[in-house]
C-alpha cells in the first residue's frame, strides 16, 4: 500500500496531537490528496462554515504516489473552505515539503480549531508537537524557515510557513515550503493565518513509512513513465529549458492575453517578459535574469525558474537581500504581475514575485487585483489621495509599491490584500472585477479560448486554469487541436479535463506530466503502488466524483448555478485586436450543455441518478 | 512580397544573431510561397514546428504545405512548448 495509513490530528484550541488510521474505504474511493482530503473535510465541516472562524478546517494531504520514485512524485495539496471565494480550496504545491512529510509516516494532517497563541507544528518521523511561535510571528517565510532550522539544529527539515500576507488576512495569501514552492491560490495562507498557526516544520527518515503493493512492477512503471517525458518535446526540453514562461508571446500571438485589467487581449510589452526574455543578457550588467532551472522532488521535467536580479534595479538597490539568486516567475505570475497591468519590466516583476514568495500571496490574485485598482484609478475613481500614490496602468513604481505595502499589510495594500472582487465592490464598480467566485482570472482571456471561459466559469475554486486545462486542446493541440473559437465538443472535453486533472491532484503526482503522459501511463504506476484494481475507468469515476462532491459542497456552502458566470466584460466587450477581434464569450450556449454531459439539473444540481452513480 | 518571420525559443537560432532577441525577421519572399517552404528556405527542421501560427491563426501540420502566404502576413513558429 503506498498510502501510511497514518492521520496526524491535530487540535490547536487544545493543543494536542492525536494520531489515527486512515479510512481506507475512502482512499479506495477518492485515491489520495485532493480527492481523500476534500472527503474529510466535507464528513467534518459544515459547509456554511466562516472560513476565518475556529470551526474551518484545513487539511494537508500527500497523495500515494508522493515520495516515491514516481515522476513528480513530490507534490501535496492543503484542503479547506476558501475565504476568497467561500468555495471548496484546494492549492497544490511541490518543492520537498510533501516527500518529507510522507517520510515521517503520515498521509495527512487535519488541522482544526484556532491556537490561543502563535505556534508551529514540528513532525520528526511519528513524534508531533505544537510549539510556541511568538518569536516567529511577524517574520517573512524565509525568515521563519531559516530561523527553524537553525533552531532544531536541522538543515534538512522542511518547512512550510505563512509569511505576513497569511498573518495580516490577505485573503488570497499562501503557504510556501522550501522558500519559493507554494500551495498559492485561493487563501489557503490566510486559513492558516486565522488558527494562528505560522508554520509546519517536519522530518521524515523513515524507510518503511509505506509499502508498494508490487515494486518490481512499479519501478517498471515508473521507469517507462520517465522515458515518455524524456522523449516528449514540451516535457524533455520546452519546460526545463524555457519554463512556463515560454507561453508569454504564444498567447500574445493568438490575441488571448489578458491585459490591463482586460481591456485589452493583447500585450506590447510580451516580448519583454517572456520566457526568452528571461535567458537574454541585460543591456545593464551583462547578466540574464535566469540563473537555472530548478525541479521538485522527484521530478525530471524541471521547469522551475531561477533568477537574479540586477542589483542597480530601483526596486532593489540598496536591499541586498534580494540580490541572490531565488524563485523567478512563472507565466502566470509574469502575466499578473505584467500584462494584467501593463508593466514590462521583468526585473520588477522578479521583485514583485520574490515579495510574493517571501511573504506568501499568490502573485496572480496580487497582480490582477493591481489591474483593477489601476483600472479604477484610470476611470478616476480612485485617487492618488487615496492610493497614497500615482497608479496609472503600466506604473512599474506603483505595481512595486502596492506589492510591498500588501506584503507588510500597510496602507492601501490593506485594501489590495483583500482581492478585486472586494475592492471593486467597495468602489461601487463590481463589474470591474475580473474573477469568477471571487478569484482572479490566470492569464488567458475567456474571449480568446472559449473553453477556458467555461473551465474558468464552472471551476470548483472559482476562476482556476488548473481544474481544466483547455488551453492544451484550444492552443497546443494536445491531446488534439480544438479551434479557439469553436464551441463544439467543448463541454465534453472539458469534463474529461476536468476529471483526469481531479485523478492526478489526487495521486501526489504534478500535473504537468500530462503534456506527455496520457492515463495509460499514469494508471499502471497507480496500479503497481496500491493494491486492488484500479483501472482506467475506475480511476476516471474516482475523478468524476470527486468533481461531484466539491460540487455539492459548494451547493451546501450556499453557491449556485448563477455563480458559474463571467464577469460582463467578456460577455458583451468584443476583443478589440488580434485574430480573436470581435470575440465575446458564448458561455450561454456551452454552460447548459456542460450541466447536461455532468448529469446535473438545469440548475447546475447533480441529478439523483448522478449522485446514485457517483456514490456521492 | 513581404511578411514577417517570427521564430520563439529555441528556434530562434534560425534567425540572424543580430535580430534573435527581437524575434522577429522580415523577409521578401516570391508571392505564392507556402508556409511550408518558408520553414525548409529558412533551414528550420519542420518536425520542430509544434505551433506555426499566420495572423495568430493555428496552421496544422497537414495545411503547411498548401497554405500560402500573402503580402504583409506574419508567420510565428515555436517548438514543442507548454505552460500552466
Amino acid at each position: 500500500m503506498a498510502w501510511t495509513k497514518n492521520v496526524l490530528r491535530v487540535n490547536l484550541e487544545a493543543g494536542t496531537c492525536t494520531t489515527e488510521p486512515l479510512n481506507m474505504q475512502w482512499a479506495q474511493d477518492y485515491l489520495g490528496q485532493r480527492g481523500l482530503a476534500t472527503k474529510y473535510l466535507v464528513a467534518e465541516t459544515d459547509p456554511k462554515v466562516d472560513p476565518l472562524s475556529p470551526k474551518n478546517k484545513m487539511i494537508f494531504v500527500t497523495g500515494p504516489l508522493t515520495g516515491t520514485m514516481a515522476a513528480t512524485g513530490g507534490r501535496y495539496s492543503v484542503v479547506t473552505k476558501g475565504p476568497l471565494t467561500g468555495a471548496i480550496a484546494c492549492s497544490n504545491s511541490g518543492g520537498y515539503f510533501g516527500a518529507e512529510l510522507k517520510f515521517a509516516g503520515w498521509d495527512m494532517v487535519i488541522f482544526e480549531g484556532a491556537s490561543p497563541k502563535p505556534v508551529y507544528l514540528l513532525i520528526i518521523d511519528g513524534q508531533a508537537e505544537l510549539l510556541d511561535a511568538s518569536h516567529l510571528w511577524g517574520k517573512t517565510v524565509w525568515e521563519t524557515e531559516e530561523i527553524i532550522k537553525k533552531l532544531h539544529q536541522d538543515p534538512q527539515i522542511r518547512v512550510a510557513s505563512i509569511g505576513r500576507a497569511g498573518e495580516n488576512g490577505v485573503l488570497y495569501a499562501g503557504i510556501v515550503n522550501d522558500l519559493h514552492r507554494a500551495a498559492g491560490r485561493s487563501g489557503v495562507g490566510a486559513v492558516m493565518g486565522s488558527k494562528n498557526l505560522k508554520a509546519v516544520a517536519v522530518r521524515g527518515t523513515r524507510t518503511d513509512a509505506y509499502k508498494l503493493a508490487n515494486p518490481e512492477a512499479f519501478f517498471a512503471a515508473t521507469e517507462a513513465g520517465k522515458k515518455v517525458l524524456a522523449a516528449n518535446g514540451v516535457t524533455g526540453q520546452g519546460l526545463p529549458t524555457y519554463g512556463t514562461q515560454v507561453l508569454m508571446n504564444v498567447i500574445n500571438e493568438l490575441g488571448a492575453l489578458p491585459t490591463r485589467n482586460h481591456r485589452d487581449v493583447q500585450f506590447e510589452g510580451a516580448m519583454a517578459i517572456g520566457g526568452e526574455a528571461m535567458h537574454e543578457k541585460r543591456p545593464t550588467d551583462g547578466k540574464a535574469n535566469l540563473v537555472t532551472n530548478g525541479a521538485c522532488f522527484g521530478c525530471t521535467i524541471a521547469c522551475g525558474r531561477i533568477s537574479r536580479m540586477d542589483p542597480n534595479h530601483f526596486s532593489v538597490k540598496d536591499k541586498p537581500q534580494y540580490h541572490g539568486a531565488s524563485g523567478g516567475v512563472e507565466y502566470e505570475a509574469a502575466w499578473a504581475l505584467g500584462a494584467a497591468n501593463g508593466v514590462s519590466d521583468l526585473e520588477a516583476l522578479t521583485y514583485a514575485n520574490f515579495l510574493c514568495n517571501e511573504d506568501g500571496f499568490d502573485p496572480i490574485s496580487f497582480g490582477a487585483t493591481v489591474g483593477a485598482a489601476m483600472e479604477l484609478y484610470d476611470l478616476g475613481i480612485l485617487t492618488k489621495e487615496q492610493i497614497g500614490f500615482e497608479l496609472p496602468f503600466g506604473s512599474t513604481e506603483g505595481m512595486v509599491k502596492l506589492a510591498e505595502l500588501t506584503a507588510k499589510g500597510e496602507g492601501f495594500g490593506k485594501e489590495i490584500g483583500l482581492g478585486s472582487k472586494r475592492l471593486c465592490a467597495k468602489y461601487g464598480k463590481p463589474e470591474l472585477s475580473m474573477t469568477v467566485k471571487g478569484q482572479e482570472f490566470p492569464a488567458y482571456d475567456g474571449r480568446g479560448l472559449q473553453g477556458m471561459g467555461l473551465a474558468y466559469a464552472t471551476s470548483n475554486r472559482g476562476a482556476c486554469h488548473l481544474r481544466g486545462y483547455m488551453v492544451s486542446p484550444e492552443v497546443l493541440g494536445i491531446p488534439v487541436k480544438m479551434e479557439p473559437q469553436a464551441t463544439e465538443g467543448k463541454p465534453a472535453m472539458l469534463k474529461a479535463f476536468q476529471d483526469l486533472t481531479a485523478v492526478v491532484d489526487s495521486s501526489g503526482l504534478c500535473l504537468f506530466t500530462t503534456f506527455a503522459w496520457g492515463l495509460a501511463d499514469i494508471q499502471p504506476q497507480i496500479q503497481a503502488a496500491c493494491e486492488g484494481d484500479w483501472s482506467e475507468d475506475r480511476l476516471l469515476l474516482i475523478g468524476e466524483r470527486i468533481w461531484n462532491m466539491e460540487r455539492e459542497f459548494n451547493l451546501a456552502a450556499g453557491l449556485t448555478c448563477k455563480d458559474d458566470n463571467l464577469p460582463p466584460r467578456l460577455m458583451k466587450e468584443p476583443a478589440k485586436t488580434g485574430p480573436q477581434k470581435g470575440a465575446v464569450s458564448k458561455l450561454d450556449i456551452m454552460l447548459p450543455e456542460y450541466y447536461q454531459v455532468r448529469g446535473w439539473t438545469t440548475e447546475g444540481v447533480p441529478t439523483p441518478e448522478t449522485r446514485t452513480r457517483l456514490g456521492v | 512580397m513581404r511578411i514577417s518571420l517570427k521564430l520563439f525559443a529555441s528556434l530562434a537560432v534560425h534567425l540572424p544573431a543580430e535580430l534573435r532577441s527581437r524575434h522577429q525577421q522580415e523577409l521578401e519572399v516570391a508571392p505564392g510561397l507556402t508556409v511550408l517552404e518558408v520553414i525548409q528556405g529558412q533551414g528550420i527542421p519542420p518536425g520542430q514546428c509544434a505551433i506555426v501560427l499566420v495572423d495568430g491563426v493555428w496552421v496544422a501540420p497537414l495545411e503547411r504545405a498548401t497554405r500560402m502566404l500573402a503580402e504583409g502576413e506574419v508567420l510565428a513558429i515555436w517548438p514543442p512548448v507548454a505552460g500552466g
